[in-house]
């Protein structure tokens, strides 16, 4: 069974410019999609991949970019939505573009799977009860990015 | 059809029934399946009010606020709270805070599109859910007020009064917003994706409050509503009433149309039925909990209260060049079923809808309200005077 899982990559100044991705694929046999990148000037890089492959694999290559220096995040685990705020009313589905926000069609709700999340960060703005937070690549899991 | 009279109930008689708990209240999404099923005659004989809801902005409400005198007195001609300016052109300590205020050092448009962060519907927000807010007021200083500033920290429940006074609300019907521009705009329809990339809708539909009455028989001058959590009025017909929208045979408006000024205490009123709210590179506004008691007076009123999703159509609109500039014609006239199940056709091409009103709680409104009326603690108010309307072409089928 493949699992697909979106990481924040954060390469500081010592392995910006080390080759890293491509072992992703030869020796881990994982598919990665690159859904943002941003480079910070002489400072840090940041990149937004999608990992697809087999919970093992994906596991064995998150470790390996680790162990060469890659500050690791999980999207997932760093995106929040305060329920208390949110009142449903789907304007961040205007923008979401991979379903992590969309409409139930049952209950009107909507359903927010982190997990599909890319943090492209356009529901932070198009959100009007300023509910999600965490969804944008230069703030994500709190580090704020060094310019 | 049925050979027994046709239905003429009176406001009285159903809030008699209310009274020893023996009327029959459904939700305007309940009505739908009742006439489709037993007809709208047989609808009217059961059913004695239908409840609707809606939750979304509505930019044009309000709160008329009285802070009271502290001493010395203070006429005060400049009010602010939480640094968002309330108008102060009235008597001494009264002010008017609107939703769409913006903090008085706020960037605005300077970086496009802006954040809109605070302003007066957060206000109200604030003030409803308990928070405390900064007053600040100034004067110039009379002879009878000699005070030229007065600064306080304030809860709702420190104010001598606070009423909620919404010019417009309830909007009968809207466009449905697409942009046909080549940039991605920022509106009060939130935000649309260039080339048609996708559509934004802002209603209830079957559940929404003027379009299951949509000639406004029983609604106008003190007919009694769900606004913000607590019991309300209708003042009358909102800012911009327009019945001669043209219709559908089932009175179903093209367009726009009916409006309602509603009015409340605010200190009676949940915050979680109105919400301040930030809409990108437009603006601030409120987002408000409106639920209207239908009383289903004759079988006119029920074949009108039971029309769904599928016979609710709105005008498909070009927010990129049109809207703004007021030319064009709608590119397509659309239905709520489409709309809420997530795709329109425009112009031949499938475009994806998200909604901009919160559908579960518009659903959450018609039924707290259904529940009132059930509970005897909710009696249906007589308007004094009827909203505006136009003539129904249309007729009661099997009648």
């Amino acid at each position: 069974m493949e699992i697909a899982k979106n990481v924040l990559l954060v390469f500081r100044t010592e392995v910006m410019y080390q080759p890293v991705i491509y072992r992703l694929a030869r020796e881990f046999d994982l598919v990665f999609n690159i859904l943002e990148a941003k480079i910070f000037p002489r400072r840090e890089g940041r990149l937004i991949l999608e990992l697809r492959g087999t919970p093992d694999r994906v596991g064995a290559g998150v470790a390996y970019l680790a162990k060469a220096g890659v500050e690791v995040t999980s999207i997932a685990d760093n995106i929040r939505r305060d329920d208390e705020r949110c009142v449903h009313c789907g304007a961040c589905t205007a923008v979401c573009r991979t379903g992590a926000l969309a409409v139930d069609r049952d209950t009107g709700e909507i359903a927010f799977v982190p997990e599909r999340c890319a943090a492209c960060g356009q529901c932070e703005t198009a959100c009007p009860m300023r509910a999600l937070a965490g969804v944008n690549i230069e703030r994500l899991g709190g580090v704020e990015a060094v310019r | 059809m049925s050979e027994r009279p046709p239905v003429r109930k009176s406001i009285q008689e159903i809030n008699e029934k209310i009274r020893s708990g023996r009327a029959v209240v459904v939700t305007a999404e309940e009505m739908v399946g009742v006439v489709a099923e037993e007809g709208p005659r047989a609808a009217a004989r059961k059913v004695d009010v239908v409840t609707t809801g809606t939750f979304g902005a509505m930019c044009s409400s309000g709160a008329f606020l009285n802070f009271g005198h502290a001493t010395p007195k203070i006429k005060a001609s400049r009010v602010l709270l939480n640094r968002v300016e309330a108008y102060a052109g009235i008597a001494a300590v009264d002010c008017y805070i609107g939703a769409t205020q913006v903090r008085e050092d706020d960037p605005l448009n300077r970086v496009h599109p802006g954040r809109f962060e605070y302003g007066g519907g957060h206000v109200i927000e604030d003030l409803v859910a308990g928070r405390p807010v900064s007053l600040g007021a100034t004067s110039y200083g009379t002879d009878c007020y000699p005070s030229r500033e007065h600064r306080a920290t304030v809860r709702l429940r420190d104010l001598r009064d606070a009423t909620l006074l919404n010019p417009r609300n309830a909007y009968q019907n809207y466009n449905c917003a697409v942009n046909r521009s080549d940039r991605t705009i920022y509106t009060y329809m939130g935000v649309l994706r260039p080339r048609l990339a996708n559509a934004t809708f802002s209603s209830a539909g079957e559940l929404s409050p003027l379009l299951n009455d949509p000639y406004y028989w029983t609604l106008g001058t003190g007919t009694r509503i769900f606004l913000g959590g607590a019991q309300g009025y209708v003042v009358g017909a909102g800012t911009q009433h327009a019945p001669d929208t043209p219709r559908t045979d089932r009175g179903v408006p093209r367009g726009g149309a009916g409006t309602l000024m509603l009015t409340g205490d605010l200190k009676r009123m949940d915050a979680r039925y109105l919400r301040g709210a930030s809409l990108v590179g437009y603006g601030t506004s409120l987002m408000v909990g409106v639920g209207v008691p239908i009383p289903v007076l004759n079988e006119e009123l029920a074949w009108l209260t039971g029309v769904s999703n599928r016979e609710l159509v709105c005008p498909v609109v070009d927010y990129g060049e049109d809207y703004p500039h007021g030319t064009g014609e709608p590119l397509a006239e659309v239905t709520y079923a489409d709309c809420m199940a997530g795709e329109i056709r425009v112009s031949g091409r499938p475009v994806s809808t998200s909604p901009l009103s919160s559908l579960p709680r518009a659903r959450e409104i018609a039924s707290v309200l259904a529940g009132w009326i059930r509970d005897g603690r909710f009696q249906l108010g007589e308007p004094q005077e009827t909203l505006p309307t136009a003539p129904w072409a249309g007729s009661v089928p099997g009648s």
